[in-house]
């Protein structure tokens, strides 16, 4: 499969199994966290990917980022297959060095995550964190790597006399920002932020999507953004991609999915989003989900959603469907649409 | 890059002097137990027993001439005098028991600090490797540490004694060898936990090798209870030695230690009682001390495990 040369990243039918504990006289059951999903992400743009928890974003976040080892299928990273990249054989005369050249494709490839506590080393100063990166690389020791670090301090709105202080010493936004300077100072192409304003106050959540707004234009950033509701969301998002039980259900640009959404868990999560004016939020119907997300251990058969939609017919519990174009920009999953 | 404005602040605050101190992790514990006064005062009686072993013997030697072989059959089994200076008395033989007592504290803390450095050592790395690397390797690790387990550990300290000739460096090699299990399974659990963190996964998306993870992420996070179990082991390993030393395993005569003291001690106690007394009492505070200060450290380090 040729790459689309304005894509920068590439997935194509990525599945993430993991296996459970085998039980007695049974099959060995599998959870499906990622089943199958296609996307393309371009130089530049920040892809919002939205479900409920336990939808697999977290998983399809780091399986992107090879942190997870895919089960199957292919991501493309600037024309260079890295689910098979591991097995590449790296060093003087070949000798075998696994993880070596995915290790210097990390490089270009970096990630936020959600805790912003426990993704920083306690027994690390800040200093050490956020230049961990450059000394694992080698590109700056001594003088210029602490004169790097504060610059990155700066960069992300931090105090640069901070740089003894440990992760501890921190609120969760600073915390947050720390972890933002770790991600920047390998200059990467890609970030992967998974779920990076969900753990914060909604004060500090704008200030953090404030700055990865100002840090795309100053870097020219790509980002996949993961959030488990569409209203953090709508603003960072050129595109917004619906996940539900390791599917994609929907894909658009951020407009067309808040104002013109076809498939109905879109639906549903857009009317969750409140509105700002309380006459009109009183007024408005809400579409409320009955149940559960449905066990990835045993999908519902048919559509995966058709258990709790509300215009599920006959046809849904039987024929899978596909992800369809609406038109060029537009992709849903859905018989009815 | 950083704006002008951002430069000029950048300018003002100069790396070195300006910058704001934080406190560590260690740090914080330091000053917890600083504040714990039985700890502190079992400190000090530590360290005041290590010195006095350390120095003791020599001064006793080149003011009164004894050491813990120069026998005196004149004035054999005498008690506890100040003058001529024998404040602990003297033995069958006439030696002058406080050399004897710290001669053989000095040994008895040596196997100690050595069976439980090592045992945290080893312990520690393989816990981590297995733990680090789990799946197949984790098995086969911990397997063997089941294996190590479940050997009868005086059974094999007999044959090992009986192999080989006896010194004090088999003592270190018997003990060692299973001091670590226990350490080793600690710092497995410890790792196992740990490696779901996120910063394990943001050390290997910012391209850190596996040794470096194993060594800058996990073992400095599992270096808490190392520390409280190696206070712990401290004590517990002079006290095998002493066991091993009383069996006529361990620390051969003429040489002292506070094991083969008081199996003298034990022999004699009914006629010559200083003979047990001195070195149970010296033996007594010594890991009395040890206890605490362990107890202290991990109240200093894991604050939340005392008010639970």
């Amino acid at each position: 499969m040729s790459q689309n040369p304005q894509n920068l990243l590439q997935v194509r039918d990525l599945k993430v199994h993991f296996p459970m504990p085998k039980k007695f006289g049974q099959e060995r059951a599998v959870v499906k966290a990622v089943d199958g999903i296609d996307l393309d992400i371009r130089a530049g743009e920040t892809l919002g990917l939205v479900g409920e928890s336990g939808c697999g974003k977290s998983t399809l976040g780091r399986a992107i980022l090879q942190l997870i080892r895919p089960t199957e299928g292919s991501v493309t990273f600037e024309g260079q297959e890295l689910t098979t990249l591991w097995k590449q054989r790296f060093g003087l005369f070949g000798v075998w060095s696994p993880n070596e050249m995915m290790r210097r494709k990390r490089q270009d490839m970096q990630m936020i995550f959600q805790d912003p506590f426990s993704s920083l080393n306690p027994r690390m100063t800040v200093e050490d964190i956020v230049g961990e990166p450059l000394k694992n690389y080698g590109i700056l020791s001594g003088k210029a790597l602490r004169e790097k670090v504060q610059d990155l301090l700066q960069t992300v709105g931090m105090d640069p006399r901070y740089i003894r202080r440990y992760p501890h010493e921190f609120s969760g936004g600073q915390c947050q920002r720390i972890g933002i300077a770790r991600a920047l100072a390998l200059n990467p192409k890609i970030i992967v932020a998974d779920e990076p304003i969900s753990a914060l106050d909604v004060s500090i959540q704008a200030q953090i999507l404030n700055l990865l707004e100002k840090l795309q234009d100053e870097f020219n950033l790509t980002y996949i953004f993961i959030a488990h509701d569409l209203a953090a969301v709508r603003h960072i998002s050129d595109r917004v991609a619906v996940m539900y039980l390791g599917k994609v259900v929907e894909i658009s640009d951020q407009e067309t999915i808040i104002k013109n959404p076809k498939h109905p868990y879109t639906k549903a999560l857009i009317s969750a989003i409140p509105l700002p004016d309380p006459e009109q939020e009183k007024n408005r119907k809400h579409i409320v989900l009955e149940g559960d997300v449905p066990s990835p251990i045993n999908p519902p058969s048919g559509c995966s959603f058709h258990t709790r939609c509300p215009i599920a017919e006959d046809r849904c519990k039987r024929e899978l469907p596909i992800l369809r174009n609406l038109n060029e920009n537009h992709r849903v999953s859905c018989h009815l649409v | 890059m950083a704006t002008p404005a951002q430069n000029i602040d950048l300018n003002k605050t100069p790396s070195g002097s300006t910058l704001l101190e934080g406190t560590s992790l260690w740090k914080d514990a330091w000053q917890r137990l600083r504040k714990n006064k039985a700890a502190v005062v079992c400190g000090f009686i530590v360290l005041f027993l290590i010195i006095a072993c350390a120095i003791g013997p020599q001064l006793l030697d080149w003011i009164f001439g004894y050491t813990f072989e120069a026998q005196d059959l004149e004035y054999g089994a005498k008690g506890p005098t100040l003058a001529p200076f024998h404040p602990f008395g003297t033995d069958f033989f006439g030696r002058d028991l406080l050399t004897r007592v710290l001669v053989g504290g000095r040994i008895s803390l040596k196997v100690g600090l050595i069976a439980a450095s090592v045992a945290a050592i080893v312990g520690t790395i393989y816990g981590a490797v297995s733990g680090f690397f789990g799946g197949k390797i984790d098995d086969g690790m911990m397997r063997f540490v089941d294996v190590l387990y479940a050997l009868p550990y005086m059974f094999l300290v007999i044959i090992l004694v009986t192999i080989f000739e006896k010194s004090e460096s088999l003592l270190f090699v018997a003990l060692g060898l299973v001091g670590w299990l226990t350490t080793a399974r600690i710092v497995r659990g410890q790792v196992l936990s740990l490696k779901e963190q996120d910063f394990i996964q943001a050390a290997r998306s910012i391209g850190a090798r596996s040794h470096s993870i194993i060594f800058r992420h996990l073992i400095p996070n599992t270096l808490g209870p190392v520390i409280v179990y190696f206070t712990l082991t401290v004590p517990t390993m002079i006290l095998q030695e002493a066991f091993l030393s009383f069996l006529g395993l361990g620390i051969q005569p003429p040489n002292p230690s506070l094991g083969t003291l008081m199996n003298d001690g034990a022999n004699q106690m009914l006629v010559y009682w200083w003979t047990i007394v001195f070195p149970g009492i010296f033996m007594s505070l010594l890991l009395f001390s040890l206890n605490f200060l362990g107890d202290g450290v991990r109240d200093a380090l894991d604050p939340k495990m005392r008010k639970g």
